[in-house]
């Protein structure tokens, strides 16, 4: 009985180690393991300005130009700070203005990104088509009598 | 001692979970099957598109309930590697032997659908963010796992290395779960918490939660059949195997 209560010891402290030790190397790590730079990180100059990075945050709505052949331009925003970006190559199906966009590519002198990658983010919402556009609906009534208040 | 905690003991024994888990699992497998059947005719015919993925988004009632069980069962493991390294029971040993393939083919299951989900939603099979290489580590756990008890001969110490493994590994199940949150991913936030509910619409939770049911009872009835051999195997010397065999001859 008491050879077992010391190995039950020895295991959870070995386990609450365990997690410490993995806590404070996340810790450590913290930005180096997310994906991409929000724009406003890029504004602050958190992002690496000499070589290649990966920009995320919404398309912002108007904002897409369709260029010469499959070149097009955009700007992303963190609805803070907003990045251009410029992309040559094809687009993937979601990729939409207000929709989440992860580009990957480098930030030129005059502040223009140029992606080599554009991946498309999306949210944790799924619902029927009806759904979206009765919640659209609903949203533009409650605008509309905010207004005319 | 109560009679309850007799009760308790008494199935960790072999010789008599042996023919309990065997009734286990036919239980589990027929509703294994039924549950499959009505979870894959509603996602297939009965879940509404979505209104931003159409129909691509479907793969999402494999997807998330394999997800779910390759995390799941991995702490199902651990835990009972742990036991077993503490009260040196046989029987949570097996286990926990019996549960890591299983373990393993969800966790190549998510891997592969996400890819497949990936690909035309986001534009790519596979990226290094922090979600998706975390659940690539699990899956290299559970195959390290496998892979050390098989590698040592002497099972006792088999079960050892493979429970220190196991509980050691316990620390990435956490990090995958609140890699979205923590980390800025490609990989979208949990649609599905405890705090917050669903962002899903009604029928399609209802689909991926009898999937989620499904995979379940497949998870018991494959892991206990494998156990059953387990105990064949482990215990071959015993009186009791020899005259259930000899009985069945």
């Amino acid at each position: 009985m008491k050879a077992r209560h010391k190995r039950l010891g020895f295991l959870l402290a070995g386990l609450v180690g365990l997690g410490v030790a993995t806590w404070l190397v996340l810790n450590a790590l913290d930005s180096n393991l997310s994906y991409f730079f929000s724009p406003t990180e890029v504004a602050q100059n958190k992002a690496p300005a000499d070589h290649v990075f990966r920009l995320g945050g919404l398309v912002e709505s108007g904002s897409l130009q369709r260029g010469r052949e499959m070149t097009v331009r955009f700007v992303v925003t963190d609805n803070a700070n907003k990045v251009k970006v410029e992309y040559t190559g094809i687009l993937p199906d979601l990729f939409q203005e207000g929709q989440g966009v992860i580009a990957q590519g480098r930030l030129g002198p005059d502040g223009v990104f140029v992606a080599d990658e554009v991946l498309a983010k999306h949210d944790e919402n799924y619902m029927p088509p009806e759904v979206a556009d009765a919640l659209k609906k609903g949203h533009e009534e409650g605008v509309a009598g905010m207004q005319k208040l | 001692m109560s009679t309850r905690l007799i009760n308790w003991f008494k199935f960790s024994s072999p010789a008599t979970f042996y023919p309990l888990a065997g009734r286990i699992v036919t239980w589990s497998a027929v509703v294994a099957v039924v549950l499959l059947a009505i979870g894959l005719y509603m996602s297939f015919f009965v879940a509404p598109t979505d209104y931003k993925q159409g129909e691509g988004y479907r793969i999402i009632f494999v997807h998330v309930p394999a997800s779910w069980m390759s995390m799941f069962i991995y702490v199902v493991m651990a835990a009972w590697s742990g036991i077993g390294l503490v009260f040196n029971t046989r029987l949570s040993s097996m286990m926990a032997q019996a549960l890591a393939p299983t373990g393993a083919l969800f966790a190549f299951l998510a891997l592969w659908t996400g890819a497949f989900w990936g690909k035309p939603m986001w534009g790519t099979w596979w990226v290094w963010d922090a979600r998706l290489t975390s659940e690539l580590i699990l899956l290299f756990l559970y195959i390290g796992f496998i892979a050390l008890q098989g590698a040592i001969d002497d099972p006792r110490r088999a079960d050892r290395a493979g429970a220190i493994l196991a509980l050691v590994g316990v620390v990435n199940i956490p990090i995958i779960y609140f890699s979205v949150k923590w980390w800025n991913t490609l990989h979208q936030g949990a649609s599905v918490t405890i705090t917050k509910g669903s962002s899903m619409g009604q029928v399609m939770l209802v689909t991926m939660l009898i999937m989620v049911f499904a995979f379940w009872a497949y998870a018991i009835a494959v892991s206990l059949a494998r156990v059953r051999a387990i105990i064949l195997e482990r215990e071959k010397e015993t009186t009791w195997v020899r005259e259930l065999v000899g009985g069945a001859r």
